[in-house]
């Protein structure tokens, strides 16, 4: 789960670290007060998007006046942002962060994830703050300095002091960026997060070290016990048909092809869709039904790929073990006829009762193309995709 | 020999008197010779209880001492599932299979550190579990699509490792254990570690290897190969068309930061001297290719 800068800093406060005084606002005239409010002369007014990249679109800007944090707010505010990390269709802005301006010395990066290899959480930190860290570790990896923390002992301060003094933080400013460094780390590992980047981390107004930028994702695993963190969720951010897929417990992220995938299990899902890509298909989608699907949790699977005005044809991939082919079987049939499917369906089963599953394929009276293997399968979706006249999938 | 498990391994079921627990254990003890195996299981508030037959015991340690229990199955919600590979850590058994999906990865960096030094091995967790055909099943696959015979299989999936074993059978190649390492990013054994073992293994000809996107353990298990595997070695990994930044169903394969993506893997695969297929529908051919 993913939140807004501004809850970030706010949650980093907490851990005692230090970031500009902001307040977060929904419309101009609260973004006028907030300025007011905060007193200087210079702010800086922040599109809140759960994406990165934002200055570069657009989104962030620096305002002088009153007046000029007005028109920047009301340029901001409602405007289509786009980004590297958002796709061309980019991001509509419904949330501003007017923060107090400060004056940038130098920018710093810090970041936090957890390292698969190492499984610790590993810091990086670097000189080179302000720009993408990828392009950073890519083009100069020796200014990216990296410590693995030892969950039992945390950050220690030699390793945070180690840390300050390799990305060249002034001497003066050690001992507070040390603080700085392991509220971090508190913060990441008591709230569960997966990721923690400060880009920039700042050096301003001559000898203060703070978080300039703040991003946080967590863990979903871990949500359940963290319910503070949960109700910081902003669905406006997040996709719809994911979020309706994840109330049936179902694994669905929308891709741009057309032929929609409905498969039991992560690794055969994405193998199913490398293999229509193979044969000539571009997927329409990743879908897991999981383990246990009912006919329920099909149907819901069949209206969620229908939503897809792209949708020219359907792959039902399924290995039954522990979940049954002829249970799934009776899934497919039910759901194809409530929802009066209008694009082709081709179903591939193996595993346990196969052949009843078949059968009852068979016997629906549908015009189920059934599919021997997974080359097959994929044969047939790709062939029926091309053949398929009408745009659309669904019964209007 | 088969690799980590055989007919003389004393399974006990942690978390035994659960649904899925219950329903596992049940299929499990009726698979080859599952009901000698099956010897124990755990639940804290059911001791002196017992589950078909097979004797409840409130700790782990107490039934490895009742019954010569050495390794353990876990179908443990996710908020307990690390505390319970914590214990059955602590009570020494040789190895720990952990099937439950969703654990925090919090939990398994704590649980992973106290493992340090430790001489229990972990498969998952979220994984389907390990069988050595025709001898013992150990989680949650279907035991009656696999045979004996002399592949390995280590993949990080359920259903795709099952797809695999289909096309090895149809081609009428069994297997000497089949192992789902899980899809976890925080987990125990790796690729790396399991082709160890199948290299030492002198029942297994050849490896069957599926990977995915996420993480670099399939490159380092390559390197590994390159220079000491003495068996052939296939691979495929899934995950080809995944968009960049977006979890695909496990809490592991997820593109981040550009790395893990499959093309990087089957790159590194080859230039290893693995022969790779970017067809899942030709694994089974492509290992039938190398014997």
């Amino acid at each position: 789960m993913k939140i807004h800068e501004y809850q970030a800093k706010e949650i980093l406060r907490q851990y005692g670290v230090a970031t500009p005084q902001g307040i977060a606002c929904f419309s101009v005239d609260e973004a006028v007060n907030a300025a007011k409010q905060l007193g200087g002369d210079v702010w800086a007014v922040k599109a809140q998007i759960y994406a990165g990249g934002r200055g570069k679109g657009g989104g962030v800007k620096v305002a002088k006046s009153l007046d000029e944090v007005r028109q920047r707010a009301g340029e901001i505010l409602g405007m289509r942002l786009v980004t590297h990390q958002t796709g061309p269709e980019g991001r509509i802005v419904h949330r501003l962060f007017i923060e107090q301006g400060v004056k940038i010395d130098k920018e710093y990066y810090a970041g936090m994830v957890v390292d698969r290899r190492q499984q610790r959480v590993c810091l990086m930190a670097s000189s080179e703050g302000g720009m993408d860290i990828e392009k950073v570790a890519a083009e100069t990896p020796d200014k990216i300095h990296k410590v693995f923390i030892d969950p039992v002992a945390g950050l220690t301060p030699q390793q945070a002091q180690d840390v300050a003094q390799k990305i060249g933080v002034p001497p003066q400013c050690v001992p507070q960026t040390v603080n700085l460094l392991q509220g971090l780390y508190r913060a990441f590992d008591e709230t569960d997060a997966s990721l923690l980047e400060i880009n920039p981390l700042g050096l301003v107004n001559g000898d203060q070290v703070m978080a300039l930028d703040a991003k946080m994702n967590f863990d979903d695993n871990a949500l359940y016990r963290h319910p503070d963190i949960v109700a910081l969720r902003d669905l406006d951010e997040e996709d719809p048909i994911e979020i309706e897929a994840a109330k049936h417990e179902l694994s669905y992220i929308p891709l741009d092809g057309t032929i929609g995938c409905l498969v039991n299990g992560a690794g055969l899902a994405m193998a199913t869709m490398d293999i229509i890509k193979l044969y000539g298909g571009n997927p329409a989608n990743f879908l897991d039904v999981g383990g246990g699907a009912t006919t329920e949790k099909v149907t819901e699977a069949f209206k969620l790929m229908l939503r897809n005005p792209k949708l020219q044809a359907i792959l039902v991939n399924i290995f039954g073990g522990i979940m049954k082919c002829d249970v799934i079987a009776e899934g497919v049939v039910a759901a194809a006829r409530e929802v009066q499917l209008k694009v082709p369906l081709v179903v591939r089963l193996e595993g346990t009762n196969v052949d009843l599953g078949k059968k009852i394929l068979a016997d629906s009276g549908l015009p189920i193309i059934s599919a021997t293997d997974m080359a097959d399968a994929a044969q047939k979706a790709v062939n029926a995709a091309q053949s398929k006249p009408s745009s659309c999938g669904c019964q209007s | 020999m088969s690799i980590l498990i055989n007919r003389n391994s004393r399974v006990l079921t942690q978390g035994i008197t659960g649904k899925t627990g219950q329903f596992h254990t049940r299929m499990c003890r009726d698979y080859a010779n599952g009901k000698e195996c099956f010897v124990a299981g755990v639940n804290p508030r059911k001791p002196g209880e017992d589950f078909e037959g097979i004797p409840v015991f409130a700790t782990v340690k107490e039934a490895k001492q009742q019954t010569g229990a050495n390794v353990s199955v876990i179908y443990v919600p996710p908020p307990f599932a690390a505390a319970a590979i914590d214990e059955a850590v602590e009570a020494e058994l040789d190895l720990v299979i952990c099937i439950t999906e969703g654990i925090p990865v919090r939990d398994m960096i704590r649980t992973r550190y106290k493992m340090q030094g430790k001489k229990t091995r972990l498969i998952g967790p979220n994984c389907p579990g390990i069988i050595t055909p025709d001898e013992l099943k150990i989680g949650i696959m279907p035991g009656y699509i696999h045979k004996k015979g002399r592949i390995g299989v280590v993949s990080r999936s359920g259903t795709l490792t099952y797809e695999a074993v289909a096309q090895l059978m149809a081609l009428g190649l069994g297997q000497s254990t089949c192992i789902g390492i899980g899809g976890d990013p925080v987990n125990g054994l790796k690729h790396l570690d399991v082709m160890q073992l199948f290299n030492d293994d002198d029942e297994t000809d050849a490896v069957l290897m599926v990977g995915e996107i996420g993480g670099s353990d399939e490159e380092d298990c390559a390197r590994w190969i390159r220079d000491n595997m003495r068996k052939p070695v296939v691979g495929f990994i899934a995950g080809v068309t995944a968009p960049p930044g977006k979890r695909m169903g496990h809490a592991g394969a997820i593109i981040s930061g550009g790395k893990g993506t499959a093309q990087e893997k089957l790159e590194v695969m080859e230039s290893c001297g693995i022969k790779v297929t970017r067809n899942p529908a030709e694994m089974g051919k492509l290992l039938k290719s190398v014997l």
